[in-house]
Order: C-alpha cells, then structure tokens, then sequence
C-alpha cells in the first residue's frame, strides 16, 4: 500500500527504515469519524477521559475519509449503508485499515436471522485488518484490538516481497 | 420566517457520514449559498428489521431486540415493552421491583442526558463539556454494570421482575453518585449552558410553535421545550410515579421565542436535577422483596392488543403489541419519539444556515436506531 | 368520556359508517368504513368533547385473510385514547390519506406503505421510507420472501 511499498530490495538499510515508518505509523492511526450504531458510543466512551484513546495516537477523529487512515466500522452495516461504505473506504488514501468494531459488523450480529436489511459482516464490502467481538465491546476491548492493528502495522515492509 | 431568496439552488448533501448528524442521518439541503431554502431528512440507513425479528421470537426473546432500538438510553425501552406485555397479561409486580425499575430507568435518563448534553456541546464547538458529561457518565454504567453486568445493552428487565438483584451497599453508593454529581450541573451550566456563544448560536434558532409540535407528534423534551407543559409520568402515570414528589420543567424563551433549541437543551439539563430527585426518594423507599416472584413459567397472553407509552428521555415510546394467544408475539409495533421528532424537521429547519441545520438536529437528540428501528 | 360514550359519539354522527368494537379488553377499538377515515379524522380532531388532537401510532397488521390500518389517537386536552381500526383486502389496498389532519401521518404513512404495500391516496410526498427506493417486495407482510441479494451484496 502506498507510492514506497514494493520499490527496494531487502537490505539492512530498508530494515531500519521499516522500523522508523512503522513506528510513526502504528502510534498515529487517525480514525474516520464513522459510527452508525450502539458500539458508536461505546468507542466514543473509548475516547474520552477513562478509556483514553489519544494516549495510542488516535483521539484525532478526523471528519473527512480522505485525511484519515483508520475507519473503525462501529455498529450494524445495512444494505443501503453498504455501497457508502465502500465508497468511503475507495476514498482513504493508502495506507489504510479497517477494525470492524462488534459482532453486527463482523458477521451480522443479533440480526442474522430475520434481518433482511442487513448486511451480514462489513467484510462482504472491504477487507477487514482486525475484528473486535462484542456487543457491544467493551472499551478495553476497543483498545486491545487496536493494540492488534499497531502489531499488524509493524509486520509490514516497504521491501519487495515475493 | 421569511427570507429573500436569490440566485440558484445548490442541492448539498450532509451525508450518512457526518461528525455532526449523531448517527447515519442523510440531511439533502437545497440551499441558496447559506440559507437553506429546505432540508429533506433521508433516513433508513440503520434499518435492522427490529418488527420482523419480533415476530419471531418469544416474548422475552424480543427484550433485547427493544434495548438496541434507542442504545442510549437502552433500560427506558426495555421498560416500555415489559410493562405493554404485563398490561396484556395483567400481571402486577411487586414493590420491591417497582422502585428499582424507576431506579435504573432515572439513572438512564441522567445518562442519556449527558451523552446529549455532551455531543450538543462537541457540535457546537467546544469539547470540554464532551468529557466532563461522559465521566460523570462513567460512575453511572459502573453502577449498571454491578447489577447486570452490561455497561449499555442490559437484557435487565423481564416480564414480570428482574434479571438480578442488586448487591449490598448499591444505595450507599447511588447516594455518593448523586452527592458527588449535582454540584458538577452547576459546572456544566457555567461552561456551557450560559455561555455566551452557545447562546447566541442556539436561542434564536430551531423554532417550533406549540400547535406545530402537537400535529407533528412530537413529545418528550422537545415537545417542554415548545411550552407545553406534558409529561406522561404525570398525566398518565405507570409504575407508581404519582408517588413521587418532581417538577416537570418548561421551556420559558429565556433568551428568545420560545421553542428554540435553546429551550429544548435546558429543559434536559433540568429534568436531570428533577431525575436526581427522583432516584434518592425511590432509594430511600426501597422495600424488601424478592425480584423474581412474578415472573410467570410460560409467557402466553390470551389473544388481545394492547398500547402502552412510556417517557423515554427522548420522548414517548408507544408498544402496540397483538397477540394470538401463542408464545410469540404475532406483531410489535413500535412509535419511536425520534420518529415523529425528525418528521417535523423540515418545518423547523425553513430559511436556517448551514450552521443552523446541525444546532437544530443536535437539539432534537435523536438516536438513529430508533428512527430506523 | 368513556370509550362507550366515544363510540355513541360516532355512531350518532357517522351512522353505519362506525362498524364493530371491542370495548372490553384493555385497549378498546372501534372499527370504521375505509372510505369515511378522513370525515372521521377531522370529526375527531375538531369536536370540543373528543379534541384528539395527537395522532400516537399509525401501523398495519397483517392478518391472513385482511390486512388492518391501526390509528391510536389521543387527547392531550381531555386526556382520553381511542383506537381505530381499517380492514383493507390483501391485493390492492387503498385508502385516503389523513395527512392534513395531523401532519405527523407523512412519515407514518410512508411506512407503513414501504413495510405492507398499502397505497395512501393523496398523500404529497409517496415513497418508500426505510428500505431502499428500489426495494421489491414489503417486508413485513406474512408471505414476504427474503431476497438472496441486492445490488451483489449477499443478504
């Protein structure tokens, strides 16, 4: 993801340079304000003074799909939200994630059985890094998955890899 | 309100997502620059099949499909659906399991309440008040989550009784909660509520006259907003609020008409001194008791309807429940205050600026699972 | 008034308009002609003994044979409730709008049109509300089939 992935052959330099990209990356995820439902309140609790979510470097929620590189899909997905949600996750530019954030997002919740209306998992639209279960989770719980996306984030190189 | 209209329409979208419509709301604006001429509310984004699930499941199946419909305030639902079923099947509860329903539900309305209060104050610009309301929030769900182990969805009430009892030294600390937190209105009222521009940008917008409110349906806060002095605690009371001793605060157009949303966000603010009120007058008549004895083997009401309302924080929620004698209900319908809140915003929001539009969907605190349901 | 004086109320206006009630349970009902609804909305609106100025709930049911229009509505002056009910066929339903009588009815009726299919004639803005406009089919109604998917979302 991004204009540097793919580009340098792995030496020891790109190492340390993977180490530096990936530590500003990971302590600076800047979400997307998208909350649609119930676990909408409970990642806003994330982020205020008990949960603190600034202290990862994500308390700046940012408005706008293209200034932000983390989309928390907080809440149940519907038919109609859904092709939004895919034109909103087309419009954040690389490199970004997705936490689907409780279990009508992960795979449809309570409504998987008579819901008609509902989309069953956010992952039938866009790809998902890391799935929080819950419902709805409890902030730490927000907080651990987070803690499982910087994991991810530092896994990654900027090296060709094939 | 009359305004000169000039030049071209421009038709601009405040999209499902937006920082400011509290929730997945899709406001079309046809606006001229900056005065919107009309602001259509599109709304069906969080449509989760709450009535089709209904008629599905047992009747105590349906308690947390109803907690997840307005997920602020998840026990006033709850509430609502338990006692149109105990209506249907005339089962009275005890004393005991009365005043811990009023407990829990005026707690929730306090929490509600900051989280509205909170989220109006983070629209309007300033996000001090944002984490003030939501810690004094937090000692409230630490409450919640001894009793029932939840921190927003419970499952809570049953019909009939409760799901748990509450733990020794509950009242002690109910009693520190509210010591410790009716000072801190005070703050919030010095921070926000009369501060000078949250004034300016709040009292002289948003008007919704009186008889506008009662055709449009509205209820709740925003129908005391508009003056009009309705509460159902008081007109048609449940649970035994006739015995408790609380005001209902009006809108009084202290720094404009009355009915702006100035009016409709200090009527919340009041009615949380009121709900403090309430909970230490139910906390020290707490009676002894066991919470499950009413709870009947099998829940089958003879085949019959029912239509039961109750104050949720936003408003009136009204269950209109069928029965065809079976174990599940043969149709929930359910009136959703948010509902009839938002069928009235077109009016409210003639001739408003841009920055009017989100002061005006902030002030009707609407919830949009509710809407939706 | 008692719910019995309402319905003598009607009765003594409308005539065979007011068809049966039920009285006894514990929300009384009483059941109208469909062509009469919006006399009948008005006359409840404006009589100064009946004023029922608030329109509660507006939803349909779907028996097997019918499908019925629920009106609740309620004084806030005399602090009374009543319930009115519409039986319509099952293919085709039709009936007048009450929109001009109590403005909350818009949205009511929009629902009830995107869940049951019934046709609210008159009504100034008529489209589906909650499901998407290029829905097929109405969800709440007893025979609906859930679709396999929309638009390549699977359902």
């Amino acid at each position: 993801m991004g204009v540097l992935e793919g580009r340098f052959k792995e030496n020891v330099l790109i190492t340390s340079l993977d180490w530096v990209i990936n530590w500003a990356r990971s302590w600076s995820p800047w979400p997307l304000t998208f909350g649609i439902a119930c676990c909408a309140i409970e990642m806003m609790a994330a982020g205020a003074a008990r949960y603190d979510l600034d202290r990862f470097g994500a308390g700046l929620f940012r408005p706008s799909p293209r200034q932000s590189d983390l989309m928390i899909v907080a809440g149940t997905v519907t038919l109609k939200m859904g092709t939004r949600i895919k034109r909103l996750y087309e419009q954040m530019p690389a490199p970004k994630y997705v936490i689907s954030m409780g279990s009508c997002a992960n795979n449809g919740g309570p409504y998987w059985q008579y819901g008609y209306h509902v989309l069953k998992g956010v992952d039938e639209v866009i790809p998902v890094d890391v799935y929080v279960p819950g419902c709805p989770p409890r902030p730490e719980s927000l907080l651990e998955g987070l803690i499982q996306l910087q994991n991810k984030i530092r896994k990654q190189t900027i090296a060709k890899t094939s | 309100m009359d305004v000169e209209f000039s030049g071209d329409i421009m038709t601009l979208n405040m999209g499902p997502q937006h920082p400011s419509t509290h929730g997945v709301l899709r406001l079309e604006l046809k606006t001229d620059g900056e005065v919107v001429h009309e602001a259509i509310p599109h709304i069906g984004y969080l449509h989760r099949c709450f009535e089709k699930h209904a008629e599905n499941v047992e009747y105590p199946g349906v308690i947390p499909f109803a907690d997840r419909m307005d997920y602020v305030a998840a026990m006033s639902n709850e509430l609502g659906y338990v006692l149109a079923v105990e209506k249907l099947m005339g089962i009275q509860v005890n004393d005991r399991v009365r005043y811990l329903r009023i407990i829990m539900a005026e707690l929730n309305r306090i929490a509600s309440h900051l989280v509205a209060a909170g989220t109006y104050g983070l629209d309007m610009g300033s996000f001090t008040p944002f984490v003030h309301c939501f810690r004094d929030r937090e000692t409230i769900l630490d409450l919640f989550e001894e009793t029932c182990g939840a921190r927003l969805l419970y499952n809570y009430n049953w019909i009939g009784g409760l799901m748990f009892d509450i733990l020794p030294g509950f009242e002690e600390r109910v009693i520190k909660f509210l010591d410790h937190f009716e000072p801190l209105v005070d703050d919030l009222n010095r921070l926000l509520s009369y501060n000078y521009i949250f004034v300016k940008r709040t009292a002289n917008v948003g008007i919704l006259t009186p008889e506008m409110a009662v055709s449009h349906g509205v209820t709740g806060p925003n129908l005391r907003g508009s003056g009009v002095k309705f509460d159902v605690r008081k007109d048609e009371p449940y649970l035994g609020y006739e015995e408790f001793d609380f005001d209902v605060p009006v809108g009084k157009g202290e720094y404009g008409p009355v009915g702006s949303c100035f009016d409709r966000y200090i009527v919340r603010i009041r009615e949380v001194i009121e709900s403090c009120k309430i909970v230490r007058q139910a906390v020290a008549g707490l009676k002894p008791g066991d919470i499950q004895e009413g709870i009947p083997k099998r829940i089958k009401p003879a085949a019959g309807e029912v239509y039961m309302r109750t104050e949720c924080p936003r408003g009136e929620m009204g269950f209109y429940i069928v029965s065809d004698g079976g174990t599940k209900p043969y149709r929930v319908k359910v009136k959703s205050p948010c509902f009839t809140a938002m069928s009235a915003f077109k009016e409210i929001s003639r001739g408003a600026m841009i920055a009017d539009i989100v002061a005006i969907v902030g002030s009707l605190d609407i919830v949009l699972g509710e809407i939706d349901r | 008034m008692t719910p019995q004086e309402i319905v003598d109320r009607l009765k003594e206006k409308f005539g065979d308009k007011v068809l049966e009630s039920k009285l006894d349970g514990v929300s009384p009902w009483t059941e109208v002609d469909p062509a009469a609804i919006l006399e009948i909305s008005r006359f409840l609106r404006d009589d100064e003994a009946l004023l029922m100025d608030h329109l509660e709930l507006l939803g349909g049911v779907d028996y097997k044979d019918r499908i019925e229009v629920v009106y609740v509505v309620y004084s806030m002056k005399h602090r009374q409730r009543h319930i009115l009910k519409v039986k319509l066929p099952r293919e085709n339903p039709h009936i007048r709008t009450v929109e001009s009588v109590w403005r909350v009815a818009n949205w009511h009726e929009r629902e009830t049109y995107d869940m049951f299919g019934i046709v609210f004639d008159g009504h100034s803005d008529f489209r589906r509300i909650l499901c998407p406009d290029d829905w097929e089919g109405y969800p709440l109604r007893r025979d609906y089939v859930f679709p396999k998917s929309y638009r390549g979302m699977p359902v």
